[in-house]
């Protein structure tokens, strides 16, 4: 889905694309974020945000029973004895979740333990039906990872600004069903069909300073785990979930107290969240108060965040192993299995690194060194589900050059695509369709304003072709002299308001040349010889 | 016909000496005889009657599933069977039906036995003398039997002994007739313990070897379903059908090798016995300590070597077992909030509040200690000194039995319990927990390690009840303690109850009180002996 994006940054890109995605705009910082500390100035106070990450892996079957993963599904309609937590049920390891881990790790930069360990976190609710929940806390599988991201900065917001999160951990654990209050009833529904979903709990340091960098990041990683296929990523159907903790201080002190703020539903929020909570800590501070450790949650209604009721007060989770399964082994390559191993069986890092698609950073280096388009518009190819895709079948069936095909496709195509809330999947016009105008124009037989129109008549009634347009609405390029000459004729002559402007504004500036010692009649005489 | 062996009652089934529905139907009407020993909680009739007609059909075509099919058997209450309550002897699971077949249930049943029914126990499987179960204690049948009466001049109905636990219920059942094989578990002892007391063949397996998939856990790391017989050599065929790799339960390891039948002359020769001078504990009673000296000669005049071992860290061992046994409780407790099974109580002002009073309402005295003490283990604050502490001596306890075997032992040969079983009206004089680590305090070491283990009824006691001991073997290493348990029971001539049935005032008619009639190399005795008495606590023989 695409949210309504109204960024302070770019009003004039709001005007022409009101549902414009968020994609453009956590590559560009905002100016609090981007001011450098003025090195005179006492020191400011800064906001230190790290960020918990819980990512549902994209699998058929849950982390520890066979139920499918479905979202939106009836009510407790995909439960297993195990997910509702009946007596005697045991966990069985789901290795597709095991694998999308590793892969997860592996594209994070992370050291994959070869062995790691699940433990039971406890807690009383009631979308948790065995009162624990299955976690890696001791030995997670994935450690000391980090994830790249870039924000543009700049006058021109062209200057790709590179920044590193430091991903403390990446650990397999069991997701939560859900509540649903009554308060009329005062009763609480339980859904269990998410209860059991496998998660990947990515931890990312305390290494970002604002909402902007946050969401960046954020943006990032939601784009590798798509490219990875183990998360599908979509922040309004909770398959990613960001929890932030927030908490300010002047650089070279130690951090600050912090908040950790939960509920945002997408990227756009978790900036404003961010930032909201930035400002908020900050103006506690200077009034002379000081920030509580709570939980709180943000409203997007408001844009406020505001604290949570506290569950249980100071929780202990109780942790301990969970004796139902045994360490979790995953081998370095084949030649590590074990004697007797089914190679099909076990989780090899190996194999799994080969497997390894192109990631975004790669894919947009690729993209800039080969068609030599700009930083900027590598990123909007990579942001958008399969524009890359789309370009590179424009290029192949066009001479135009990748710069100038670029153009087309990240403002043309795609503003029509935000227009209407589609994906690249659902565009009116197909590469080949597309490359046939651009054809067309690079031959000279439109000019590229007609052409901006065709494609605009192209989408309307799709399915023509670019020179069935500029057939039928007599759109080419008009070259005949005679014909041109007798047109322009016509056109001054029934003009002469126009002409004597022109002329008047023209003799203006000849006076302002000569300083007003021109001759007037002979200027004039002179300007209507040559425009005429 | 009911006192026959698995391997004898399935020849008899074979040769049509008696059908499977007969069979069925002697082994309900003695459960219904046997009512007073409140050994089963639910009684299968109807499913038993049909299973049974099912075999019977099987074995008049000549297509017999296998050993078992058509042979009665029982299942402790706390193993899942689909469709039939199973209450793990709680007020909270009361009315609970499981829609699943434990693992263990279900290849028993693909095997054509015939299930009839539940069986009493300790609430959740916590304590030694299955007289903590929400539908009331067990009796020992041999409470009924001659000997004990005779002995001791005892009143039915007041001066009944317990059945020991937590699969009391289980013991008693094969014990008392009502059928050939139970299933129990054994966390820390609990097949072992009712076993001895009842006079049955008990066995531990190794952890692992059998699925623990539908067995509502009392400590996940150490439960194991244990198997109840009236023969060594049934306890084999048992483990041969239940041992193996179930894909359920994640814990289990691949059966070593399809156990065939135990070698009917297992020499012991050159073999060597280890007896860990540390299970010299305080409170073994005397006439034990005989059987276990009389068994250890039988095995040197064997050619055996008898030899003292030290199993040094075992002392630690209990305290141990029960801080992790605890803490999995409170975990494994967790789920019983009312919601999604078992019960719920009327309290309803909030989520809270309805959790509290059904946890409450549902569990004993006994849970709720435990869950108690358990959730304090797992603070934050404590989880160092007492949980990783805990399964640090653990590490220690499985290390001193790896020693030992690999300094050459064989099996250790120790008791089972420290007496035989003590009157209910006595038992009941201390509370659960002290019970436990006195009744434990010899079968919970081996849950510790893994490994497995088997009690052997040895001998009646002069009270003329059943006195068990244990062997203890390596990992893995089941066929092999079960060829030297059957070694045992070839030779101590255990009474079979049989003897004495249905009349408790019948005159006693040659039961054999070998413990009491032996007549041993004198050089043996006194040189087992010395070995046997050690030196542990100044315990005197």
């Amino acid at each position: 889905s695409v949210l309504i994006v109204m960024d302070s940054c770019q009003p004039d890109r709001n005007k022409y694309f009101p549902l414009l995605g968020t994609h453009f705009y956590y590559l560009i910082m905002s100016a609090s974020c981007l001011a450098p500390p003025c090195p005179s100035a006492p020191q400011q106070l800064v906001g230190v945000v790290g960020l918990e990450i819980h990512a549902q892996i994209n699998s058929n079957t849950k982390l520890f029973s066979g139920s499918p993963v479905r979202f939106s599904a009836p009510p407790n309609s995909l439960v297993s004895f195990f997910d509702s937590s009946l007596p005697g049920t045991l966990p069985v390891l789901n290795r597709r979740c095991v694998e999308a881990a590793v892969m997860t790790g592996l594209a994070l930069n992370c050291t994959i333990n070869r062995k790691s360990l699940f433990d039971r976190k406890h807690y009383f609710y009631a979308d948790l039906p065995a009162g624990y929940q299955i976690t890696q806390q001791r030995r997670p599988i994935a450690v000391d990872g980090e994830l790249t991201y870039n924000l543009l900065g700049g006058k021109n917001r062209n200057q790709v600004i590179r920044k590193t999160v430091n991903i403390k951990q990446i650990q397999l654990e069991q997701d939560s069903g859900k509540s649903l209050h009554d308060d009329v009833h005062s009763q609480t529904l339980i859904d269990l069909n998410r209860a059991g979903v496998g998660l990947m709990e990515l931890v990312m340091e305390p290494d970002m300073s604002c909402g902007e960098e946050a969401a960046a990041a954020v943006r990032e990683l939601q784009l590798i785990l798509q490219a990875l296929g183990t998360c599908q990523g979509n922040m309004s159907e909770g398959q990613l979930r960001v929890d932030a903790n927030v908490s300010v201080h002047r650089p070279g002190e130690p951090l600050g107290i912090r908040t950790e703020v939960k509920n945002i539903n997408s990227i756009r929020y978790l900036a404003r969240a961010i930032d909201y909570e930035i400002q908020r800590q900050i103006s506690v501070l200077q009034r002379g108060g000081t920030v509580q450790n709570e939980t709180r949650a943000y409203d997007s209604k408001s844009g406020e965040t505001i604290p949570m009721r506290d569950k249980e007060g100071l929780q202990d989770y109780r942790f301990m192993p969970e004796p139902n399964l045994p360490p979790l082994i995953v081998y370095g390559d084949n030649a590590s299995l074990p004697t007797g191993t089914d190679a099909c069986q076990a989780v090899v890092v190996q194999k799994i690194r080969e497997g390894l698609p192109e990631l975004p950073s790669v894919k947009r280096d690729r993209l800039v060194r080969t068609y030599g388009i700009l930083p900027e518009h590598s990123f909007t190819l990579v942001n958008e589900d399969g524009l890359v895709e789309y370009f590179e079948a424009v290029l192949k069936a066009t001479k135009k050059e990748p710069r100038k095909v670029i153009g087309w496709v990240t403002n043309e195509l795609l503003g029509h695509l935000k227009q209407q809330d589609m994906s690249v999947s659902q565009s009116k016009v197909s590469p080949p369709a597309l490359a046939e105008l651009l054809e067309l124009q690079e031959k000279g037989h439109i000019s590229s304003s007609v052409a901006k129109q065709v494609f605009q008549e192209m989408w309307r009634s799709s399915g023509k072709t670019a020179s069935q347009i500029i057939q039928e609405q007599d759109l080419g390029l008009v070259s005949d002299t005679a014909q041109l000459h007798s047109i322009c004729q016509k056109v001054v002559d029934s003009n002469p308001d126009e002409v004597r402007a022109v002329l008047n504004r023209l003799i203006g500036l000849v006076q302002r040349e000569t300083k007003g010692r021109a001759d007037p009649v002979l200027v004039k005489e002179i300007l209507q010889e040559k425009t005429s | 016909m009911l006192s026959l062996t698995i391997r004898e009652v399935s020849l008899a089934l074979r040769e049509g000496r008696i059908s499977p529905t007969e069979l069925c139907r002697r082994c309900l009407n003695r459960i219904k005889k046997t009512r007073h020993l409140n050994a089963y909680l639910t009684v299968t009739e109807e499913l038993a009657l049909k299973q049974a007609q099912e075999a019977e059909a099987r074995l008049l075509q000549g297509v017999p599933k296998g050993p078992l099919d058509g042979i009665p058997f029982a299942v402790k209450d706390n193993f899942c069977t689909e469709n039939i309550k199973t209450t793990c002897a709680s007020r909270m699971l009361r009315d609970y039906t499981p829609p699943y077949n434990a693992t263990v249930v279900q290849r028993l049943l693909d095997q054509g036995a015939v299930l009839v029914g539940k069986t009493n126990m300790d609430e959740f499987a916590m304590g030694a003398g299955s007289t903590d179960g929400a539908f009331g204690p067990v009796k020992n049948p041999w409470s009924y039997a001659a000997p004990y009466r005779e002995q001791t001049g005892a009143e039915p109905d007041s001066d009944w002994v317990i059945t020991g636990g937590s699969s009391g219920g289980s013991a008693a059942a094969v014990a008392s007739l009502t059928s050939y094989l139970a299933l129990g578990s054994d966390t820390g002892g609990s097949t072992r313990n009712p076993g001895a007391l009842c006079g049955v063949v008990a066995l531990k397996p190794t952890y692992g070897l059998l699925s623990r998939h539908g067995l509502i856990p009392l400590v996940n790391s150490m439960d194991v379903p244990g198997i109840l017989t009236r023969s060594v050599s049934d306890a084999a065929t048992i483990l041969g059908i239940l041992q193996g790799l179930d894909v359920k339960d994640s814990t289990t390891i691949p059966a070593p090798s399809s156990l065939t039948e135990l070698p009917e002359d297992f020499d012991v020769k050159n073999m060597c016995i280890g007896i860990p001078k540390e299970y010299h504990a305080p409170g073994l009673s005397e006439e034990v300590i005989a059987q276990w000296s009389r068994v250890a000669d039988m095995f040197e005049r064997a050619g055996a070597r008898v030899e003292q071992v030290s199993l040094p860290h075992t002392q630690y061992s209990i305290v141990c077992y029960h801080v992790l046994c605890h803490a999995e409780v409170a975990s494994n407790m967790a789920r019983f909030d009312g919601l999604e099974y078992g019960h719920r109580s009327e309290v309803n002002s909030s989520t809270e509040a309805m959790y509290a009073s059904t946890r409450h309402e549902g569990f004993n005295d006994v849970v709720r200690g435990r869950i108690l003490s358990g959730n304090y283990f797992l603070l934050k604050q404590n989880y160092q000194h007492y949980f990783v502490k805990a399964q640090k001596v653990r590490r220690l306890i499985a290390d001193d039995f790896k020693h030992v075997f690999s300094s050459g032992v064989d099996v250790l040969l120790t008791p089972t319990t420290l007496t035989d079983a003590a009157r209910y009206s006595d038992f009941t004089q201390e509370d659960n927990r002290t019970r436990s680590a006195q009744e434990d305090i010899f079968t919970q070491p081996v849950n510790m390690a893994g490994i497995p283990a088997v009690s052997v009824p040895t001998a009646l006691s002069r009270r003329g009840l059943p006195i068990g001991l244990q062997l203890i073997g390596p990992a893995i290493q089941d066929k092999k303690l079960l060829s030297v348990a059957q070694w045992i029971e070839q030779r101590v001539g255990f009474p079979a109850i049989s003897q004495y049935r249905n009349d408790t005032r019948m005159i006693r008619k040659g039961a054999d009180f070998s413990c009491m009639k032996r007549t041993v190399d004198t050089r043996n005795q006194l040189l087992t002996k010395s070995l046997i008495t050690g030196t542990h606590n100044g315990l005197k023989v």
